[in-house]
């Protein structure tokens, strides 16, 4: 097991060096950059060429990456041009890590804990009217964008019956205590209660939002894989043999019906970060997916580099977690 | 925990939440400094501010929290673009307006408690001057209104400060323009505290791998406004101001002052919709009146902006020829067009400024919407059926086009009209527009410019002054070196009513004769407020001072 480990964490230093250097020059193709979103209108050609020999954006595409590397090594990623302008770029991620990690667990419990009870309701009920109302509900989570899901929320629950905030991600003038940078957690740690409430409904919106897709995949992963199980013959088997139907559905639907479902999980983890840049922003939620919106509107090269590279990072380290989850789940895989 | 219990548990939060809903109210921190407690103005701002060093900043989100706290020798007068004194209560220049002494305020001092005098005047311009590579990179304002740096003093503007008395400074510079002292009203150029700008070690900047590093003192900012800094809360996105108790001035209205980047324009009318702020900036043109019916009041600022339809002879040969450029012009309805895709109060423009702006044609009439003149232009200069690549930006407002898309459409459908065939082209703002424009790649194009201070030269000189360099290609023309001349010259002029005078033939030349672009309109961009909010003067410039502002019954 250590040794797997061990394996693909050194696969994963390749990947993302691998990575490093397409990201690099991916942004680089692209048309524009950090120079016209710093002068804008007052933009001439040598004010654009003072500005891009200053940031170094004049050298060939290899002494630049170079460069990158060479710093990067020494854990310098470069700093920001617009998102917090002369702020290193790993401690913007890092900033803004903890309010992401935040709302997408958040985002993903909703998922799971509606979507796994959800899904197994309406294997076990197929067909009835429960499971074709659940699968359109499904359907129309995946269909609609979340910004207009994000939109109708916010009309609702906080314009209309002011039961939430708007966006944000604490209240203004609310004098809270920092620890963790997840704010839930840090009023529960210092038992400021008032602040970890006022953080949890300012969570809410946006991770409902955020949930809607991850709910819907998990649900119909989930549905789609119980009713396979069912059919299994050890299950009849159980059921031949007297079985009470808590452990049937304990110890051999549930347990047989996880794996692909965990295999999901792990794979909506990606999802949610592409989720989170949509979701924060409409929700004004200074997380990672904001600061990714904004880094690439204004060609931020820096910062994008890093959040893209750290969400690499983060993909590769999740499906470690569901390939061990697996052997821990089946014990076919650890013999492997 | 199990699955169900979790999902019960949850269930059992959100029920928590809507029955306890009603007590919303935060707990508001009473932190503010000895002038008790007259509320909070909570203002919704589409963008992060870059930092808190004005003379480094370059975008209007930074210079709307800095202007709260900085302040200039000159000022502006509020709901204007006039030029009033501000740090400094008069100037003179000298006969040939290369010296100009000002006469300051001997009541201020900085948040710090450092006086302010002829000395810090002198300290903060010899600041400003004397920038290492990359602050001479980063100083974009200081550049662009000076020319140039200490180590290139032969070309700047500014040729050194003096303290001839404790509260009376000179400043010297190379030659008189029209620029000068209102430049000095830019909320880059304000005026900071020396000793705080040498305990932070302001100049310390470095350029470092694809950007610049910015020393302690961009993140604490000393200065002598109707407010101080109190802290930038990055995680939640607020920035939050103190009223500064010992102010020189009238004290601020309310006693805190809160800046929340809210990006989303929607989320911005929605946070205002539920009461948790009390305005924001350039609400989109068709929500105005929908704003204004649900009790909150729309601010309409003049309109200190021009959007024009840029051509690039280089690109297109034809544009050459100026029967054609006029032909374009007799196509567009824009009437129309300042009818339709425009907000209320937009103009259409005679003229390469707003009527604001010293050295205003007034003779100047508007372009004929007239399609059968253009044609038969087009067909006297034998440029029937030209093709013009035509662009403009995505993912972009700006206050003088808040929908470039459908102003887009527009223009392109009166070209057609008299048979021109346009080529679309796209691409969004900082993803290449902007490159394209300024290297030459597009036939024609729309942008525009918002004025930064009161000055002709500002506008005019911005588009054609230099000939080596600008949008129009007006190197391809016989007249763009007579064109950029004529400006400096006239910008040279001491005396304001001749200066005016040489700046109106200009833009008469401009339009008569020129024609290097096609002036569409001016818009006034609006600023909107919540019910109970009072005070604020909307600016042309977007250099509002929230210190006028009082919020009924806090918030």
């Amino acid at each position: 097991m250590v040794r797997f480990v061990v394996r693909r964490l050194l696969q994963m230093v390749l990947v993302v060096v691998v990575l490093s250097m397409l990201v690099f020059a991916w942004l680089r193709s692209l048309p524009g950059g950090p120079v016209s979103a710093i002068l804008g209108e007052r933009q001439t050609e040598e004010r654009r060429a003072a500005l891009e020999a200053a940031l170094g954006l004049d050298q060939p595409l290899p002494v630049q990456y170079l460069k990158f590397l060479e710093r990067a090594v020494q854990g310098n990623f470069g700093v920001s041009t617009k998102v917090l302008p002369g702020e290193d770029a790993l401690q913007i991620f890092l900033d803004r890590l903890p309010a992401t990690v935040e709302l997408s667990a958040l985002a993903l419990l909703i998922a799971v804990a509606l979507g796994i009870p959800l899904g197994y309701v309406a294997a076990r009920r197929r067909g009835s009217p429960a499971d074709t109302s659940a699968v359109i509900f499904s359907l129309v989570g995946v269909a609609v964008p979340v910004f207009f899901t994000a939109f109708l929320l916010k009309y609702f629950f906080a314009v209309e019956w002011n039961l939430l905030p708007v966006s944000g991600r604490q209240s203004t003038g609310l004098d809270a205590t920092r620890v963790t940078g997840m704010f839930v957690l840090d009023g529960i740690l210092t038992r400021e209660w008032d602040a970890a409430w006022d953080a949890l409904k300012h969570l809410i919106l946006p991770a409902v939002a955020l949930s809607t897709i991850p709910f819907a995949v998990i649900f119909r992963i989930t549905r789609a894989s119980v009713l396979d199980v069912l059919d299994e013959d050890y299950v009849r088997t159980a059921e031949a043999k007297g079985l009470t139907t808590r452990v049937i559905r304990a110890r051999h639907v549930l347990r047989n019906a996880m794996l692909p479902v965990v295999t999901t999980i792990g794979l909506q983890v990606g999802g949610l970060l592409a989720g989170a840049v949509l979701t924060e922003t409409v929700f004004s939620y200074q997380g990672v997916g904001a600061a990714l919106a904004t880094a690439f509107r204004d060609k931020d090269y820096a910062v994008l580099q890093v959040l893209i590279l750290a969400a690499a990072v983060i993909y590769v380290l999740v499906n470690l977690l569901v390939d061990i989850a697996y052997a821990v789940i089946d014990p076919r895989i650890r013999t492997r | 925990m199990s699955p169900r219990r979790t999902a019960a548990t949850l269930a059992a939060a959100v029920l928590t939440a809507s029955t306890l809903a009603s007590c919303a109210e935060s707990q508001r921190d009473d932190s503010s400094g000895g002038g008790g407690d007259d509320g909070t103005f909570v203002f919704g701002a589409a963008g992060a501010p870059e930092m808190f060093d004005p003379f480094y900043a370059t975008d209007g989100e930074t210079f709307r929290v800095t202007r709260q706290m900085f302040q200039g020798l000159v000022g502006i007068e509020p709901g204007t673009a006039e030029v009033v004194p501000e740090l400094a209560t008069e100037w003179t220049p000298n006969d040939d307006g290369t010296e100009w002494t000002f006469e300051l305020r001997d009541d201020v001092t900085f948040h710090d408690g450092t006086d302010f005098n002829a000395e810090a005047v002198c300290a903060n311009f010899e600041r400003m001057f004397d920038q290492n590579e990359a602050g001479q990179t980063a100083g974009e304002y200081w550049g662009y209104v000076m020319g140039s740096f200490k180590n290139d003093a032969a070309n700047s503007l500014y040729q050194g400060c003096e303290a001839t008395d404790e509260f009376e400074a000179t400043i010297s510079i190379s030659g008189p323009t029209s620029g000068f002292p209102t430049m000095l009203s830019l909320a880059s150029l304000a005026m900071q505290s020396p000793t705080a700008m040498e305990e932070g070690d302001a100049n310390g900047i470095q350029a470092e791998g694809e950007g610049f590093s910015f020393p302690d003192y961009a993140d604490n900012p000393v200065g002598t406004g109707p407010f101080t800094f109190g802290d930038y809360d990055e995680a939640n996105g607020t920035i939050t101001l103190e009223r500064n108790d010992d102010y020189w001035g009238d004290p601020a209205q309310v006693s805190e002052l809160v800046f929340r980047v809210i990006p989303d324009e929607s989320t911005r009318r929605q946070e205002l919709e539920a009461g948790s702020i009390n305005g924001y900036d350039l609400p989109n043109p068709v929500d105005w009146a929908g704003l204004e019916d649900e009790g909150n009041s729309v601010e309409i600022r003049d309109a200190f902006n021009i959007l024009y339809l840029g051509l690039n002879p280089e690109a297109n040969p034809q544009l050459k020829d100026l029967k054609v450029r006029q032909a374009l012009y007799h196509a567009l309805n824009r009437e129309q067009l300042v009818q339709t895709q425009l907000p209320e109060g937009a103009t259409e423009a005679t003229q390469f400024m707003p009527d604001t702006v010293s050295g205003y044609n007034t003779d100047l009439q508007p372009y004929a919407y007239d399609p059968e003149e253009a044609k038969r232009l087009l067909a006297e200069a034998g440029a029937e059926g030209m093709e013009l690549t035509f662009a403009y930006p995505t993912e972009v407002s700006r206050p003088y086009m808040p929908d470039p898309q459908k102003i887009y459409e527009a223009l392109r459908t009166d070209l057609e009209a008299v048979g021109i065939k346009v080529n679309v082209k796209t691409a969004s703002w900082n993803g290449g527009y902007l490159d394209n424009v300024t290297a030459g790649r597009y036939d024609a194009y729309i942008l525009g410019w918002t004025g930064d201070y009161d000055s002709p030269f500002n506008f005019v000189g911005t588009f054609f002054g230099n000939l080596k360099e600008n949008d129009f290609g007006t190197k391809a023309y016989p007249w763009g070196q007579q064109l950029s001349e004529d400006l400096k010259s006239a910008d040279a002029i001491v005396d304001d009513e001749q200066r005016a005078a040489a700046f109106e033939e200009i833009n008469g030349q401009i339009m008569e004769d020129y024609l290097p672009g096609l002036p569409i309109s001016h818009s006034p961009p609006a600023l909107v407020v919540g019910p109970g909010v009072d005070g604020v003067v909307p600016s042309p410039l977007t250099a509002e001072e929230f210190a006028s502002v009082s919020v009924e019954g806090g918030q």
